[in-house]
């Protein structure tokens, strides 16, 4: 394992999609190479960063055209 | 009873809804059909299911189940339950306001019309973000028809290993006021062309499987996986601005 080939394994070690045998060897790899343990870690805490993040509140006049929308088109469809 | 007040249709609305019950109960099926790195250490990988933010409410089958009887309480329930995420993801996928509002109503509005077709073999939030992210889609088309190729060839090679590489510090995004973050990370989501923030906003935001987000998008499981890769080194890349490691830490 180099830090070539650990690119191209990236995506299913992230998504823990490989078997155990090349796990292990990335995870030697990571033990030796800085580099590739920071990309490794600061991928992992962006997923997670995105993945928590709550959505910013609904702007109320946003909120208010959604629900009117509905309203109308039920009223369009059921006159 | 529904939860907000203000919506000062919510009377017009049951009214309504309950005459539609009323006749869609009354005709005959066929007609219902309309439709840190000191020491070496390897942080373990997010277990995005076990976060409680993500996880779906245990009462949505109920819901939908009751919206599909004619209960537009149920229905105005699961709204105003996903009304902000969906409105995240057409605003992440457009980068336009005003299309991104378009899309979030015309996803609830397509949503309403055909949930007698959803037979819950997938999450109904699954399934409203497909509808989402297919009228977020057609908007961005429209605003950039030559620019939005999502089944176009992508350079997955050596170029997305960084030259260079900063360590961030710890817990990062408690430096940043929940506001601030959430424009932090919308910005950077932004920055990434369409291929690559939509593939990312349905398999790490929204948590749509590969199968599923490939399935949304008309791609190959493959050509999901190489733009994961690269929007996730991307962003990776792009919060390095405000996430590296000051020299205090």
């Amino acid at each position: 394992m180099n830090c070539k080939t650990l690119v191209i394994e990236l995506e299913q070690y992230l998504d823990e999609e490989l078997d155990a045998a090349v796990r292990a060897s990335i995870e030697e790899h990571l033990t030796k190479c800085k580099k590739c343990r920071i990309i490794v870690n600061t991928c992992k805490k962006t997923i997670e960063i995105y993945c928590n993040s709550e959505p910013a509140p609904l702007p109320e006049d946003t909120r208010l055209r959604l629900h009117d929308a509905l309203a109308k088109r039920l009223r369009r469809a059921h006159p | 009873m529904l939860s907000h007040p203000q919506c000062r249709f919510a009377k017009t609305l049951c009214a309504l809804w309950a005459a539609h019950s009323y006749r869609m109960n009354s005709m005959l099926p066929s007609a219902m059909d309309e439709q840190a790195m000191s020491s070496p250490k390897i942080n373990p990988v997010p277990q995005r299911q076990q976060i409680p933010s993500q996880v779906v409410k245990e009462d949505e089958p109920q819901l939908v189940a009751a919206a599909q009887s004619g209960k537009l309480e149920a229905f105005e329930t699961l709204v105003e339950r996903y009304e902000r995420k969906i409105f995240r993801l057409t605003l992440n996928i457009t980068q336009n306001r005003e299309d991104a509002e378009d899309a979030m109503q015309e996803a609830f509005l397509k949503a309403f019309e055909h949930l007698h077709e959803f037979q819950g073999n997938s999450r109904f939030y699954t399934w409203l973000v497909r509808i989402a992210v297919n009228q977020a889609l057609m908007k961005l088309r429209k605003r950039r028809p030559n620019q939005v190729s999502l089944d176009a060839e992508v350079d997955t090679g050596e170029d997305t290993i960084p030259r260079e590489v900063e360590d961030w510090g710890p817990s990062p995004e408690d430096r940043f006021e929940q506001v601030e973050l959430s424009g932090i990370l919308s910005e950077a989501i932004g920055e990434l062309d369409p291929p690559f923030r939509t593939v990312f906003q349905l398999r790490d935001i929204e948590e749509l499987s590969t199968e599923e987000t490939a399935e949304a998008l008309g791609l190959s499981v493959p050509a999901v996986k190489s733009r994961l890769l690269r929007a996730r080194l991307k962003l990776r890349q792009k919060l390095t601005r405000y996430f590296r490691r000051s020299d205090n830490q």
